[in-house]
């Protein structure tokens, strides 16, 4: 038997309040996430992707429904109390990290995530040791970085950190938002490969957006594709596995 | 010689608004117009709480009390309110003098023949002016070193990140608005505070007091990072303190000029804007490399 993680019953996202028939960008969606599920999100520009992901961490209130987080009802947990069980990787570098803090300050920060913030001294220079080790399983050179700000690292580089300090504390649910789509081609693979390698030997349990078909179709074991504020498709398992590329694209008609 | 050591102790007395306002200026990244309301009501509260017996250390409590309930309503129009921080800041700044002249009754207090912080018998003994450079000294020492403990610590942590990316502090659970407001309490508490010891220092309050202060305290700040460089979080505090200092001997030596302090107003200003527009001119004169230039053929 496995255990929903998160469910979501008859969501509906309107852009307006007021004119809710008008201006609904989810659609009545329902999708439940299993533990350990790996998910791949597809779909076209406005098809609701990132609505999705704003209206599961918080960002964005529900018109009507409800989202349970292992059977509890979180709809009214603002994005800080969320953020507790949920994690996430933006798709833009920029905002996935603390510019003018180093590496191992956003390590630090992120560590504590969701927790108190208390008036104890942080104890930075006793995880070092810790944290170099963590970043250099991410193989391209962040554990050289330690003590540099983060605005000067490169997009790959900073898009790796913000993944490790999403997963560095265990997250019930993990939300990636493109977050491979700002790089080039060999860092946006190896970052993908580090992603997969990271999720399935932690068994995390994780919602992935892509614009990667390839990727889309390679990793995890279930994939959706949204459109119009709906689930269009939705596949899993050995019928998932034998997904070609033609099949898929013929949904994007 | 007493002119220098005079610039010394206001310097100092001076950084602590300094010292404050870099909280909001460079961790939060706003300018908080409240100051101009929160420094002449630390002045206010001080100097009634001594007219009426208090003693100085409770005086200046007080003073930090008032500033940081300013602040605590700043934060609250700016995060529950969604009022601009701008115009926050200008509400409870106009709202303060009113409250100023509340809390003394007049427009200025004299504290002629009071016990003032500065009436303790060693300050007594002590030449002219080095009361006010030792007072500074150790109220900056205290207050630095304070922060710069809060900095270090997993709250100071989550408030740096607050302002450095707002977004990324609450999707790690950071609960922004409460680091803002917590900010903007320490902030104009400590700016109240300044206000305490400067009105004991110059021994009056006045009402009017607090016009133009935004800019001595951009002017310190500013002055520290133009003449210091990068620094790390910990030297930048220290070095607001230098800017103050130096701002002083600018302005000493500006009134040696024959200029009248009716003119300090129009002098700060000016000051704060070539040090805000200094890194633009060197860029555009090419300044660093025509003094690479210099050095290598030199």
């Amino acid at each position: 038997m496995t255990m929903p993680i998160l469910q979501l019953k008859n969501i509906v996202v309107a852009a307006d309040q007021q004119n809710v028939e008008q201006t609904k960008i989810l659609k009545n969606l329902n999708l439940t996430i299993n533990s350990g599920d790996f998910i791949s999100v597809l779909g076209t520009n406005g098809a609701g992707k990132s609505t999705l992901f704003n209206t599961i961490a918080g960002l964005l209130p529900l018109t009507s429904g409800e989202i349970l987080l292992n059977g509890q009802a979180i709809n009214h947990l603002s994005p800080e109390k969320r953020s507790r069980q949920i994690a996430r990787v933006f798709q833009d570098p920029k905002l996935g990290t603390a510019p003018r803090r180093t590496v191992t300050e956003n390590l630090l920060l992120a560590k504590h995530r969701g927790q108190r913030r208390t008036l104890k001294p942080r104890h930075l220079k006793q995880q070092r040791h810790e944290f170099t080790q963590l970043l250099a399983t991410m193989g391209n050179g962040l554990d050289q970085h330690l003590d540099t700000p983060t605005e000067n690292l490169s997009g790959g580089q900073r898009q790796a950190l913000s993944f490790l300090m999403a997963t560095e504390k265990r997250p019930e649910l993990l939300l990636l938002d493109e977050h491979t789509a700002a790089l080039d081609s060999r860092t946006s693979t190896q970052l993908m490969r580090q992603t997969n390698q990271v999720v399935t030997t932690q068994q995390l349990t994780c919602l992935m957006i892509t614009h990667h078909l390839e990727d889309a179709l390679k990793y995890g074991n279930r994939l959706i594709i949204l459109n119009a504020g709906q689930i269009l498709l939705e596949i899993s398992g050995e019928q998932k596995a034998a997904l070609t590329k033609q099949t898929v694209l013929t949904y994007f008609g | 010689m007493s002119m220098i050591v005079s610039a010394i102790g206001q310097g100092l007395l001076w950084a602590i608004l300094g010292v404050a306002l870099f909280l909001t200026f460079r961790t939060l990244n706003f300018a908080d117009m409240t100051v101009e309301g929160t420094f002449p009501l630390g002045a206010a509260v001080a100097v009634t709480s001594l007219t009426h017996h208090l003693t100085p250390t409770a005086a200046i409590g007080l003073a930090f009390l008032a500033g940081a309930v300013a602040g605590l309503i700043t934060g609250l129009l700016y995060t529950k309110g969604k009022v601009p921080i701008l115009l926050a800041g200008i509400l409870v700044m106009t709202a303060c003098l009113s409250i100023n002249l509340r809390i003394m009754g007049t427009s200025n207090i004299s504290l002629l023949g009071q016990a003032t912080i500065f009436s303790q018998h060693f300050l007594k003994t002590l030449p002219r002016y080095f009361d006010s450079v030792l007072v500074g000294l150790i109220a900056i020492i205290i207050i630095t070193s304070l922060l710069i403990y809060f900095l270090q610590t997993d709250l100071g942590q989550a408030f740096i990140m607050t302002g450095d990316n707002p977004v990324m502090a609450q999707s790690i659970g950071i609960n922004t608005d409460n680091m803002i407001i917590l900010g903007l309490m320490v902030s104009n508490g400590l700016i109240a505070l300044s206000g305490a010891l400067i009105a004991q220092s110059n021994g009056y309050a006045d009402v009017n007091m607090g016009i133009g202060i935004i800019v001595i305290a951009l002017a310190s700040i500013i002055i520290g990072e133009v003449v210091f460089g990068t620094l790390t979080l910990n030297q930048r505090l220290v070095a607001v303190t230098l800017g103050s200092i130096i701002y002083r001997f600018v302005i000493l030596g500006v009134l040696q000029l024959g200029f009248s302090t009716n003119d300090l107003n129009l002098i700060s200003a000016i000051i704060l804007a070539i040090c805000l527009l200094l890194p633009q001119v060197s860029k555009k004169l090419k300044l660093d490399q025509l003094l690479r230039k210099g050095v290598s053929r030199g």
